[in-house]
């Protein structure tokens, strides 16, 4: 199992209940917007606290139990939908920010082509470009799963097929467990090991 | 007046205004802090006394200090306990008026850009590894320098113009506690103080614009590439 999470939470008015307990590999969220997936990642990420449950990511618990991990102990890189790269750093320093673990930062420069980037500001980049300096900067922290929110969102069909092929690789060469939100069909079908359908309620 | 005489109370000025920004800068950045990000009861009061001295009579401030600071006030006794001396009539005391004047303001621009910070870029370094110590060190204060140093040099300035508070609290000694202001103010008594008066004020308006110019020019320096995506 990779994501074993029965959780419940609210955010404001809004209540959101989930129950999933997933194969490793990469696990898809989908559902229409306003189901709760952006609320799930950050509840397993610990920057929102469910109201009751428990989150375990390949045998951890994160949450529940008595449990409830700081988010800089959870060990998970979160490549959120808006990226939010360091605006003051430059990619380098962005990459550098998290650095732990044990993936060697030659292999993921050169896995997500971020050579020609090292020295640009984050405003310069394009919204393909920001988005694999955001993966490739929570790979670098020593994440042990991954966390991805639309990370196809906004960018055209050339990009998104490129970061497609990106998160494939990360599924079957490094084995990372990803929960990946999503609410596009295709994409699902293509990526997903197993694929939780979320309901609005 | 000659011109050395001059030079030494722009010299005292300076000192004066210096010293009060050293001492007010880590107040006021605490209480900024305090006021834009936790919640906690009694934020409105303390929101308003941080406020009081932009809005009351700064001839009350100055009051207010010298019970304060007297031999016989709460913080005179201690101050006469620690370092056997007190601060009235000395510069020390025009220092501690300046800085008292200074602080809403300085406030004010320390609690506005703390709270521009997008506080998504601090979740997004915690999920990296970092403290909530380093999260701030690392991403909200190089963020919110540009409004520190704009609120810094604007608290400097303040300080530079204070003087009912000062007047009030430590008196108008030449040397001691005469800085620009309250020098303008007995130039304006003397009989044939023109010159003197237009000299200073002068000097008072070219201090003033290039605090402000200089607090542009520092804000939008830092300001470079930190543009939020």
């Amino acid at each position: 199992m990779s994501f074993n999470v029965d959780i419940d939470l609210h955010r404001g008015e809004r209540h959101i209940s989930a129950a999933f307990d997933t194969p490793p590999g990469l696990t898809v969220l989908f559902g229409p917007s306003g189901a709760g997936k952006t609320s799930i990642l950050s509840a397993v990420a610990g920057l929102v606290a469910p109201d009751r449950g428990h989150i375990r990511v390949a045998g951890r618990t994160l949450f529940g139990d008595g449990i409830d991990l700081r988010p800089e102990t959870r060990r998970c890189g979160y490549v959120f939908q808006d990226m939010r790269l360091f605006p003051h750093m430059r990619v380098q320093a962005n990459l550098d920010y998290g650095t732990a673990g044990s993936l060697d930062r030659d292999d993921i420069v050169a896995l997500l082509a971020l050579e020609p980037l090292l020295d640009r500001w984050p405003r310069s980049l394009s919204g393909g470009e920001a988005r694999r300096v955001a993966i490739g900067r929570a790979l670098l922290s020593g994440a042990e799963f991954l966390l991805m929110d639309e990370p196809l969102v906004s960018l055209d069909r050339r990009r998104a097929e490129e970061i497609m092929t990106l998160i494939e690789r990360i599924r079957d060469e490094l084995r990372l467990p990803i929960l990946y939100v999503t609410h596009d069909r295709t994409e699902a079908e293509r990526l997903a090991t197993q694929i939780v359908e979320l309901a609005r309620r | 007046m000659p011109v050395g005489a001059e030079w030494e109370i722009v010299a005292l000025s300076l000192q004066v205004g210096a010293v009060a920004i050293a001492v007010t800068l880590p107040v006021a950045f605490g209480l900024a802090w305090l006021l834009a990000r936790p919640r906690f009861p009694g934020k409105v009061l303390l929101d308003g006394i941080v406020h009081l001295p932009l809005v009351l009579p700064p001839v009350v401030t100055g009051w207010l200090l010298l019970l304060l600071f007297a031999p016989g006030g709460p913080i005179g006794r201690m101050t006469q306990a620690l370092f056997g001396t007190t601060v009235l009539f000395r510069w020390t005391g025009a220092a501690i008026a300046a800085g008292v004047m200074a602080l809403p303001l300085m406030v004010r621009a320390l609690r506005l850009s703390l709270e521009n910070v997008d506080r998504r870029l601090e979740q997004a370094a915690r999920t990296l590894g970092a403290s909530p110590w380093r999260a701030f060190v690392t991403v909200t204060l190089p963020l919110s320098l540009p409004g520190i140093l704009a609120g810094t040099v604007l608290g400097f300035a303040r300080a530079l113009g204070e003087f009912g508070a000062t007047i009030t609290f430590v008196s108008n000694i030449p040397g001691e506690t005469r800085t620009l202001p309250l020098a303008i103010y007995s130039a304006l008594q003397m009989p044939n103080g023109e010159t003197a008066v237009l000299r200073l004020a002068a000097i008072s308006i070219a201090l003033s614009l290039g605090a402000l110019i200089l607090s542009e020019i520092l804000a939008r320096r830092a300001g470079k590439g930190l543009h939020v995506l």
